[in-house]
């Protein structure tokens, strides 16, 4: 099956100094790496989930997909239609197909706007014909699973999860074949949290829909991902099916994220892996495999030498020098 | 066609700041300050508009017997020198006053909200000829800027309004701009962006919108700031010229007059003092309430 | 009989809003045992918020207490003047926030923050300092000494958050209270700030009132668990008796739906249905009443009686008899 979304070694690079600074400091590479060579394959009708922590770059690789960052190497490829390197004017007709859900549920609603106004919106802006408004928000909210008369509410009328609905509703609104969410949990109890999350499932089931998730959440990702990455420093740590990374991970972070899900239960035995230190600056990476500083495992020939990615016949890959077998 | 689609091919903002208006003007009535603030740019408005049909003789007619009268039960701020009622010339000088201001003002704040979004949200480099711009004009001092206007153009109505609106536009604009760069940064923005919004749109559908409240509250604190100026102006001879009735003219003909009779410097001053104070305290009370950081509870 | 640090008996904070009094907290009792870690489990809107403000007395200018007090230590904190409050704060009692990047003061240096807290010590600023820098390492943050000079924007929020905790703790306080202290971190950095808090805790002695929406976080901290819903308690007791024996239809669906309990990947992750009640028109019944499977009509008119399951363990619904067993 053709890849819907292909990405292969992409690079997001900013200015960590600005021109002028750096000609006076003779500062050779004022650039810091948020998303330093990244690959990945999103298939039609599959939930592809990116994991990691703050400072991983997921945030800043998804937005490079959907047109919101410049990417300054690599492809990124939509139905085999190179994105990278598109102006805004190109990019907007892809907009109707690759649609973005933010992190933040009420914030990423225009405040002055209605709810009708803002899933509506969409419409708007491609300038697609329609006869009736208020009838398409209806069609779109009741496929969210609101009521018809949340159309009339303003942003700061709604609780959490139904400004993440509106969200959604607002992503569906042009039918698009991939929804990059960003963070679709955050903020949520975990009483409504599988709310969304089955409400994603149902859609995805129906519409067939390609789903990218950014999310630290690990023990969400378990349940709606077919398959995922772990980010670290702005690089894929470890990629694979979910099932066999959650069986059996093989990179020493993802061993770690694994852990550090406390079981909800206090007689629980699991050997929580503690990490060193911080996450490094991105402006001092550090030499040889980028996680030793942090790595329990850290022998020599981790500080000197950058680790093989290794794969195994299922597509699950991970770079380490201690991989055992794959 | 509904309304509602004709709205949206015209890609209308939605100006419902003034949704929770009844209940803001509630919240106003309980602040003391408020109160006052809002009784006084009632009475000050009011009577300004009104003022031809309030007005109890005609302002510019002149009664040379009775002239510099202290106040009577016919004229209740005396005469002028000319034996013009003054309280009626106070009237009407509200009028021209509040006049000048509304135009001048509008024009500032348009200019200053076109300027201050491009700034805002543009490229860097409009930002930086913009904002260079406005730093220029506001080196100026005011009053040398009003003699170089007046000398190219003579002192007028039209003078006192061209100096007011190029000395105003800065400072909108910068407002504007620090406002509409924080917004910028927010998510909404990006999700606007994300749904492949053009610059045009972003800014006049969802930036507009969020950016004007703040601006006219900020305005409408500057309409004593702007009466004072064309005072100023119009005592110094480089504004309203006689007859018609000014609050800055009246100032001037008082202080010339000031042995005769007191009453026309404090039939002069009034009015600016109550003008300031009802505008200065209903735009902070107005600002407060629609602040929501500033609340105490929840 | 164990020493309390803490008592809330009968506590009820109503909150002055334009639309009636909004009742945010009722009749709730909760204690904390010397020495020991309770945790409060609940999501928005269970009151936790104003809990905290009552504890520490700084509540909302439009907050009522209307019923019911506070006892800390021996005293009554609703019944203390401003300045006897102000000498508990910081001293015996602290607290912990949960933003890192906003707690801290960020034109003052953390040597200075760290000195400035042991204000009531009598000792030189260089016993201040030493004292400081050994909390600094206890907390984990490498090479203190050269730290002292920096400010917080130069910290990371895993650091700050570390940071926060050494100075609550600096000040040996008898009770510490920590509101979501890692709910704006990363797993990772979770992990080791809740290791660090459990050594200090079992070393200084303290006990600590932890605050968190993260169920995994208290299972593993907490020796007792309060579980409140929309401003009441509705379950409390040893940690053991609320994961391994829930009693309240709340808790048992609340763990339930903590995805990390689920063991069996599915696509139909359980939820619980309906939303908060009105607190303004708080119903006659139980507070649960109309999100609740095995709600019966007496649920929906009469408000439940607190249950004592075992000596610790006390539950507030109809469908539990004296044994803690449901009805039904």
């Amino acid at each position: 099956m053709p890849n819907l979304l292909e990405a292969r070694d992409v690079r997001v690079r900013f200015r960590s100094k600005s021109v002028i600074k750096s000609l006076l400091e003779r500062d050779a590479d004022p650039f810091l790496d948020a998303v330093c060579g990244v690959s990945l394959n999103v298939q039609p009708g599959e939930t592809f989930a990116i994991v990691g922590e703050s400072g991983s770059g997921k945030t800043t690789l998804a937005r490079a997909i959907t047109g919101l960052v410049k990417a300054q190497e690599g492809s990124i490829r939509y139905q085999n239609k190179e994105l990278i390197g598109l102006s805004d004017s190109q990019f907007r007709p892809l907009r109707r197909d690759i649609a973005m859900m933010f992190q933040d549920p009420i914030g990423s609603l225009s405040p002055r706007l209605t709810v009708e106004a803002l899933i509506t919106e969409p419409f708007k802006i491609h300038g697609v014909k329609v006869d009736d408004y208020a009838a398409e928000a209806r069609r779109l909210l009741a496929m969210v699973g609101l009521p018809a008369h949340f159309a009339s509410r303003y942003p700061f009328q709604l609780s959490g999860g139904q400004a993440r609905r509106v969200g959604v509703a607002r992503a569906l609104a042009l039918s698009p074949k991939l929804i990059v969410a960003d963070e679709p949990t955050a903020g949520l109890d975990v009483s409504v949290q599988g709310e969304i999350l089955n409400l994603l499932a149902k859609l995805q089931s129906e519409l067939g829909l390609s789903l990218l998730i950014i999310t630290h959440n690990l023990s969400v990702v378990r349940h709606i991902s077919d398959r995922m990455g772990i980010m670290y420093l702005g690089r894929f740590v470890e990629q694979g099916n979910t099932d066999e990374i959650f069986e059996q991970a093989k990179h020493p972070y993802t061993q770690a994220l694994l852990s550090a899900n406390h079981d909800p239960d206090p007689d629980a035995h699991s050997e929580r892996i503690e990490l060193q230190g911080e996450v490094p600056s991105l402006l001092q990476r550090p030499m040889g495999c980028e996680f030793h500083t942090r790595c329990p495992n850290a022998k020599d020939i981790c500080r000197n030498k950058v680790p093989d990615m290794f794969s195994s016949s299922t597509g699950h890959e991970a770079s380490c020098h201690f991989i055992d077998n794959i | 066609m509904t309304i509602s689609t004709l709205k949206q091919m015209f890609f209308m903002p939605n100006f419902n700041f003034l949704i929770s208006f009844k209940s803001s003007i509630k919240r106003l009535c309980k602040e003391p300050l408020g109160l006052l603030g809002l009784i006084l740019v009632t009475l000050i408005v009011g009577s300004a508009v009104l003022a031809p049909w309030l007005v109890p003789h005609d302002p510019i007619a002149i009664d040379v017997m009775n002239r510099l009268k202290g106040p009577s039960i016919e004229h209740w701020f005396g005469t002028d020198q000319l034996g013009r009622d003054v309280f009626s010339r106070v009237l009407m000088g509200g009028q021209v006053a509040l006049m000048v201001a509304v135009s001048a003002i509008s024009l500032a704040l348009g200019c200053g909200l076109f300027l201050g979004l491009l700034a805002g949200f543009g490229p860097a480099w409009l930002d930086h000829i913009i904002v260079t711009l406005f730093d220029t004009v506001r080196s100026f001092p005011t009053i040398i800027f009003a003699l170089a206007v007046v000398t190219l153009t003579g002192p007028s109505l039209t003078t006192i309004i061209l100096v007011v609106v190029v000395t105003s536009i800065p400072i909108y604009g910068r407002v504007v701009r620090t406002q509409t760069q924080a917004l910028s940064a927010q998510e909404f923005i990006l999700a606007e962006r994300a749904l492949g919004a053009s610059m045009p749109r972003v800014l006049w559908v969802h930036m507009l919108p969020n950016v004007i409240g703040q601006l006219l509250i900020l305005a409408s604190m500057d309409v004593p700031i702007v009466i004072t100026i064309e005072a100023g102006l119009s005592f110094l001879g480089l504004g309203i010229q006689p007859p018609t009735p000014s609050w800055g003219t009246i100032l001037n003909d008082g202080y010339s007059y000031i042995r005769n009779t007191p009453w026309m410097i404090i039939a002069g001053g009034i009015p600016l003092i109550l003008c300031t104070l009802g505008f200065t305290f209903l735009g902070e009370s107005l600002r407060d309430i629609f602040d929501p950081k500033l609340r105490k509870d929840i | 009989m164990t020493e309390l640090i803490l008592d809330v008996h009968d506590l009820s904070i109503d909150y002055r809003t334009p639309r009636g009094q909004l009742k945010a907290l009722r009749n709730v009792n909760m204690t904390i045992p010397k020495g020991k870690i309770v945790g409060i489990v609940g999501e928005s809107g269970c009151g936790k918020s104003t809990l905290i403000s009552a504890i520490i007395n700084l509540m909302a200018s439009n907050a009522e207490v209307s019923n019911g007090g506070v006892k800390f230590l021996q005293d009554e904190l609703f019944e203390l003047s401003k300045k006897q409050m102000q000498a508990i704060r910081g001293d015996k009692l602290s607290i912990v926030f949960q933003d890192p990047m906003t707690s801290l003061n960020p034109v003052v240096s953390i040597g200075d923050q760290m000195t400035d807290i042991q204000y009531r010590d009598k000792v030189s600023k260089k016993e201040k300092t030493a004292k400081a820098i050994k909390m600094l390492d206890r907390v984990g943050i490498p090479d203190p000494e050269s730290r002292l000079a920096q400010f917080p924007h130069e910290f990371s929020g895993g650091m700050l958050q570390r940071i926060a905790i050494a100075m609550a703790l600096l000040v040996e306080p008898d009770l510490l209270i920590a509101d979501e202290p890692t709910t704006a971190l990363d797993a990772t950095l979770e992990v080791q700030i809740i290791y660090r808090l459990k050594e200090l805790q079992a070393s200084q002695g303290c006990s600590i009132l932890f605050i968190s929406h993260h169920l995994g976080v208290i299972a593993e901290l907490c020796d007792e668990v309060v579980v409140m819903y929309s401003g009441e308690v509705v379950e409390k007791g040893s940690v053991r008796d609320i994961f391994h024996h829930a009693s309240h239809p709340y808790t048992q669906k609340l763990l339930k739906c903590d995805p990390a309990a689920i063991k069996q990947k599915t696509k139909d992750l359980p939820t619980i249905l309906g939303s908060l009640p009105d607190l303004i028109e708080v119903p006659k019944g139980c507070i649960f009443a109309d999100r609740c499977d095995s709600a019966s009509a007496l649920c929906l008119e009469q408000k439940p009686k607190a249950v004592q399951i075992n000596e610790s363990h006390v539950a507030n619904c109809h469908l539990l008899d004296e044994a803690g067993a449901m009805y039904a």
